[in-house]
């Protein structure tokens, strides 16, 4: 089939970007979006251009590396999908897509779809963890939790950090990966004994990479590949209350 | 206690979940005084009347009427805080369906807020402001006559119509801003979401309904319908 890509085209952090126009004549419907693009990338080396580069690594839709705004949506129309899982049978023949990065304050554009990413990274390193000797790894049933327990610490521990949430929040707030992040350890007993401290490092860090503030419209949700539940934002709100009431 | 609950995204928001979720409860209370306007005229002027006095005469009522200031103003003042922030940190993309995933109203609370402000300006000038400190005639009863003053105001079709798009404004604000306010607070249990989410829509249906009747109503009995 046939595509016309639009495409974000920016050389470096600093200069200024523009919309690019290629056309694609022998795309397979089965190919990924990621594949699509390589062929782009594929025509432009031969022609001796830059190719568009863009973040990938697994893509098994596991790993959260990819992402980007196709067609104004977060890693594409599909709800529930990482950019890599969503396929060219999704488009029509002769469809114009538009492809553009994921944009937001805290998330620096490096070059055509390439962000930067660290401000997560750095949210996590401010308290998600928790301080246990890591000696050998203990007896897994040594400590029992409850099986509803251990099935909802590990729906909050899904979350990939792709970062989607983010660019499609019209606020670009990390409510839903940042309390993603602290319900996971804070529904488990080797997490609580640091809740209070962590959640109050965490959203503190949250602020200061300069993510927006939650309204609640639940776009994050709609368009989290993991399907990363808004009762998070709940929880981590139920946190920080009581940590700052009463630490 | 310290200072993050002052500082943080988190904490402004739970300042206006409160103050909101106050003003919810006071838009209760504001109802049932107007559903008085439903009854036969010369009761509805009777019991209006004497509704109106007993509410600005009791002492009580007079410092909820305080918290119900701060509320308004502090709410308003944080919406602005917040909206501008979140200005700051929005984003602009080429091609930007980002819609597709979100109720309107849920994006444009800042807008719906002002609507309401701006009612509530007109509102207070014409019935506050002159209830307090106007020179009001008195009814058979001895209390101001509050009453001739809003069915002389819903007797003209364009108010009618400006106050039910105001309640229009309120009902959207309110089905948003009702489960949104829980959440900030962070009283949602997995378990009692659903609820959560049923009382909130029938408080706002309810809420919007009721204030939008009421006018149509008064405005539809000057002819003797
Ligand atoms: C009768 C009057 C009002 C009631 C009952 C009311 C109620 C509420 C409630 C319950 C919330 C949810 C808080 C949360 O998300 O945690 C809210 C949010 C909001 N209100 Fe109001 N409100 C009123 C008037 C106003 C006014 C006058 C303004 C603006 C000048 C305003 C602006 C906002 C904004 C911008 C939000 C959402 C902030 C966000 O994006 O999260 N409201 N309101
Ligand atoms: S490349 Fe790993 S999730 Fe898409």
């Amino acid at each position: 089939m046939k595509v016309h890509l639009k495409v974000w085209r920016q050389k470096d952090a600093k200069s200024k970007g523009s919309m690019v126009n290629y056309d694609l004549d022998n795309v397979d419907q089965h190919m990924s979006f990621l594949e699509m693009m390589d062929t782009l990338n594929e025509q432009l080396t031969l022609k001796g251009e830059m190719p568009v580069e863009f973040d990938h690594d697994c893509r098994e839709g596991i790993c959260g590396t990819c992402g980007m705004m196709i067609n104004g949506q977060a890693h594409g129309p599909v709800p529930g999908l990482t950019v890599c899982q969503l396929h060219m049978r999704e488009f029509k023949e002769g469809d114009t897509i538009y492809v553009e990065p994921f944009r937001a304050m805290a998330f620096p554009l490096k070059r055509d779809l390439k962000i930067d990413r660290s401000a997560f990274d750095r949210i996590i390193q401010s308290g998600g963890f928790i301080t246990a000797n890591t000696g050998m790894p203990a007896e897994a049933n040594n400590l029992l939790i409850v099986h509803e327990t251990a099935e909802s610490a590990f729906d909050s521990a899904a979350c990939i950090g792709c970062g989607a949430c983010v660019a499609t929040c019209k606020n670009s707030s990390a409510a839903l990966f940042t309390s993603a992040k602290i319900s996971h350890l804070a529904k488990l007993p080797q997490g609580e004994q640091e809740a209070a401290k962590r959640v109050l490092k965490m959203v503190s860090k949250m602020d200061e990479e300069g993510f927006g503030h939650c309204s609640n419209t639940e776009a994050c949700e709609v368009k989290c590949p993991q399907g990363i539940s808004v009762l998070n934002i709940a929880r981590m709100n139920w946190e920080f209350n009581k940590a700052s009431l009463l630490h | 206690m310290n200072n993050y609950i002052f500082q943080s995204t988190l904490s402004r928001k739970n300042l206006m979940a409160v103050t909101g979720l106050f003003l919810c409860f006071f838009l209760v209370i504001h109802l049932l005084g107007n559903l008085q306007l439903l009854l036969p005229a010369n009761e509805a002027n009777a019991s209006f009347n004497s509704y109106s006095a007993l509410l600005s005469g009791n002492i009580f009522i007079r410092l909820i009427s305080y918290v119900l200031y701060f509320s308004l103003i502090a709410h308003a003042g944080d919406a602005l805080i917040i909206t501008l922030r979140n200005r700051k940190t929005a984003v602009k993309y080429v091609y930007d369906d980002r819609k597709q995933v979100s109720k309107w109203y849920s994006r444009n609370m800042g807008v719906l807020g002002t609507i309401i402000l701006v009612f509530l300006v007109i509102h207070f000038k014409d019935f506050w402001y002159v209830y307090k400190f106007g020179s009001l005639p008195y009814d058979r009863n001895g209390n101001k006559d509050l009453y001739v003053i809003v069915v002389s105001a819903f007797e003209s079709w364009w108010y009618v119509v400006l106050y039910v798009i105001s309640m229009l404004a309120v009902g959207y604000h309110l089905l948003h801003g009702v489960k949104s306010a829980v959440r900030t607070l962070g009283l949602y249990h997995p378990r009692y979401v659903k609820y959560v989410q049923l009382i909130g829509t029938i408080y706002s249906y309810v809420i919007t309904f009721g204030f939008c009747i009421i006018p149509v109503y008064v405005h539809l009995s000057q002819f003797g319908l």
